[in-house]
């Protein structure tokens, strides 16, 4: 069966290497749902966020085959029970004299920001897990949503409990 | 201290890492480092395709156990590779290639000779490098020929910028190999070994499955002394021959599409598989969800990524076939010391019923010449002391079937890319890595002539390798696919009278002979590998000859259109 997968990657950070590894998903048949990379507390590794839809089965293979990259240090496969996860989102919604005033209520329920307003329009941003990012794109939509713009997921493993 | 450039410091590199030969082709960007060459004492084989160097570089790998090295220039240069080290790759070949590259400056601008030849290579090496400074040639250098040869060996491909190759750099650097991300297991793991043994132990009916990583490990004579202590029977892949002696009493020969019916049912009925450096190609399963079913498997490998990839595996072991066969040998004995050998003597009598039952047939009465009548003579007159290449085709499988290899590095056959033009360039390779073995390629009048220019190179660098060329007029492999799938509709694959395969060895200044009858096969082979020159033997055999047992694709492998 098919399901999201969250991978981290640490690879070094060198010229040439995210092409691999998105070389190696396209090669295998993946598509990848979203990609977020950047570097590290050390600046010579970088850390590469993936999410992937595809069977447990050929998702371990292609674990496996991302090991063979030389580039690439660790490998981690992400709990989504024990992770926290973020996105950046920026949305860019018609607004006027009559709708700015509900829009920027649901924006205010959902802790996101303004960072741009124009005469038929604004810019909100919002930070959060898919499913908050997903009900603010909802209640928004029909007020028109004229760009959207995701940086994809980050993630980051929950600290020992005990 | 002294400086020398960036050329000068990779033939210093090369040196340092035991190059002792480079294949390859000069062209604008790669001057400077042919310029490095011409005072340097590592022989340079001028070849006369680009194509033609990375095979040579594959074959004198594959002869050797060395890594083997190719230079071609940038552009046209460096893609003309590709289908050697693609080649190389697909079966685990230690390589290093070096491109040449437009300057750094020019370098994503379409400049003259420009291809992004890191780019290209990404899906076919185990890993590549461009080099945008001086400083980091000798550690890339370094690194290539570490990653090419460890672990699961491959082809690693560097591009050199040409001002990199005439940038100056100090003579004496230090180089440290720091590479975080590439840590091959060698040792097996014990826990694993031990199940594995007691599995074995239990087993009715096991049959072990030695691919190619038998070869690259040279884990030959621990196979041997495994199978032979443990009285289980051997099949090879096509890349495992020569690493276990098909005239062996256990040995089963090949499995698969073209394999033997006895291995393939042998397959097919074993309670247990020992998978040992082999990797369930399509070729070798047949039908995935019919094979072997009835068998645990005991899937072992160097690369991870190789377990569990096409069948189930019950019990995985990373690491090197050597050291696993040797630890699994030991504790095998440790069971068979406290207890008893298994009695498999109903399983060991059924395998030499079905090699009595379904043998390799082909009709010896024929008056025509029967390629397979050519490689049994080869083979009687070579008493199987030389190196075989081939190409790929008929007379590739034909080969496999018929030469009876018993050592390791002795078949040289493009297994997993199935590469037309192989067997030329790497038999030159070959005799370049090993100059006291006859060297002899088995080629089909097809591929051949994918690679003939080779002819010059072998000549003109005093190569004597034979080639036996088994002429039928036709691409014979597809030809039989149309005779038995596609209602003999023979599109495109009749090659009849393309040339004088005599009169071109000739002109390139080596010796041909032709052979159109029976009686003269013998007496021709003993010829041709008596002169000490580049022979080529044209024999004219039987045109619509197949290649039989075959099975199918998608057929299980117990379903097999066998000879009459």
């Amino acid at each position: 069966m098919n399901q999201n997968h969250i991978i981290s990657v640490l690879v070094e950070n060198k010229a040439g290497v995210l092409a691999k590894i998105s070389g190696l998903f396209s090669r295998r048949g993946f598509n990848i749902e979203s990609l977020a990379v950047g570097p590290t507390e050390d600046e010579k590794i970088s850390r590469i966020t993936i999410v992937v839809n595809a069977e447990t089965h050929s998702m371990e293979q292609v674990i496996k085959q991302l090991y063979k990259l030389i580039n690439v240090i660790k490998i981690q496969e992400l709990d989504p029970s024990n992770i926290v996860e973020r996105e950046l989102v920026l949305i860019k919604v018609s607004a006027d004299n009559n709708t700015r005033a509900e829009i920027l209520e649901i924006v205010n329920i959902f802790r996101a920001n303004i960072v741009d307003v124009a005469k038929k329009s604004l810019i909100i941003e919002i930070t959060g897990n898919s499913s908050k990012i997903q009900g603010l794109e909802d209640l928004l939509k029909p007020y028109g949503i004229l760009e959207l713009i995701r940086t994809g997921k980050i993630a980051c493993s929950r600290g020992s409990k005990k | 201290m002294g400086k020398i450039n960036g050329a000068q410091m990779l033939i210093k590199c090369l040196k340092e890492e035991g190059v002792e030969v480079i294949f390859g082709f000069p062209g604008g960007k790669v001057i400077p480092i042919y310029d490095a060459i011409f005072d340097s004492d590592i022989r340079h084989i001028l070849v006369r395709h680009e194509q033609g160097a990375s095979h040579a570089a594959d074959g004198y790998a594959r002869a050797t156990g060395k890594t083997g090295v190719c230079v071609a220039t940038s552009g046209p240069g460096a893609t003309n590779l590709i289908t050697g080290i693609a080649c190389a790759y697909m079966d685990s070949i230690p390589m290093v290639a070096i491109t040449g590259q437009a300057e750094t400056n020019l370098i994503g601008t379409d400049s003259f000779q420009e291809a992004d030849i890191t780019g290209i290579t990404a899906p076919i090496t185990k890993h590549n490098y461009l080099i945008k400074d001086v400083k980091e040639l000798p550690t890339v250098v370094k690194e290539a020929f570490y990653i090419a040869s460890t672990g699961r060996p491959g082809p690693v491909l560097i591009d050199i910028p040409v001002d990199v190759s005439k940038s100056l750099i100090e003579e004496n650097v230090k180089v440290e190999l720091k590479l975080e991300g590439y840590k091959p297991t060698y040792k097996g793991n014990p826990k694993q070994i031990i199940q594995a043994a007691k599995r074995i132990f239990d087993s009715k009916k096991p049959v072990i499955f030695a691919g190619g990583g038998i070869i690259i490990s040279e884990a030959s004579l621990e196979l041997a002394d495994f199978a032979r202590y443990a009285k289980i029977p051997v099949i090879t892949s096509l890349m495992g021959k020569g690493g276990f002696p098909d005239e062996d009493g256990l040995s089963l020969g090949m499995a698969g599409m073209h394999g033997t019916k006895y291995a393939n049912l042998a397959f097919m009925d074993a309670d247990l598989i020992i998978a040992i450096g082999a990797r369930f190609d399509d070729r070798v399963t047949g039908k995935l969800s019919e094979f072997a079913k009835n068998a645990d498997i005991i899937h072992a490998d160097i690369d991870p990524a190789e377990i569990g990839k096409n069948v189930k595996a019950d019990i995985p072991i990373v690491g090197d076939a050597k050291t696993i066969l040797a630890d699994l040998k030991i504790r095998y004995k440790e069971l068979i010391d406290k207890k008893s050998f298994p009695d498999r003597d109903d399983w060991l009598k059924t395998i030499k019923n079905l090699k009595k039952d379904f043998p390799l047939k082909y009709d010896k009465s024929s008056r025509g010449i029967k390629p397979m009548y050519v490689i049994e003579k080869i083979y009687e007159i070579t008493k199987g002391d030389a190196i075989i290449c081939t190409e790929v085709g008929q007379h590739q499988m034909w080969t496999a079937q018929f030469y009876k290899f018993s050592q390791p590095r002795t078949f040289l056959t493009s297994g997993g890319l199935g590469t037309m033009g192989y067997g030329l360039p790497a038999s030159i390779g070959a005799k370049v890595g090993r100059p006291g073995k006859t060297v002899i390629d088995i080629a089909g009048d097809g591929s051949i002539q994918m690679v003939s220019q080779e002819f010059a190179t072998a000549v003109f660098n005093k190569i004597p390798v034979k080639i036996m060329i088994l002429n039928n007029g036709y691409l014979g492999m597809v030809r039989q696919w149309q005779e038995f799938f596609y209602n003999k509709r023979y599109s495109h694959t009749s090659i009849q009278n393309s040339v004088d395969f005599v009169k071109l060895i000739e002109a390139y200044g080596g010796v041909g002979f032709r052979v159109t009858e029976k009686s003269q096969v013998e007496e021709t082979i003993k010829k041709a590998l008596s002169i000490d020159n580049v022979v080529v033997v044209d024999f004219w055999i039987d045109r619509e000859e197949n290649v039989y047992p075959m099975v199918p694709t998608g057929s299980p492998i117990n379903q097999m259109l066998e000879f009459e």
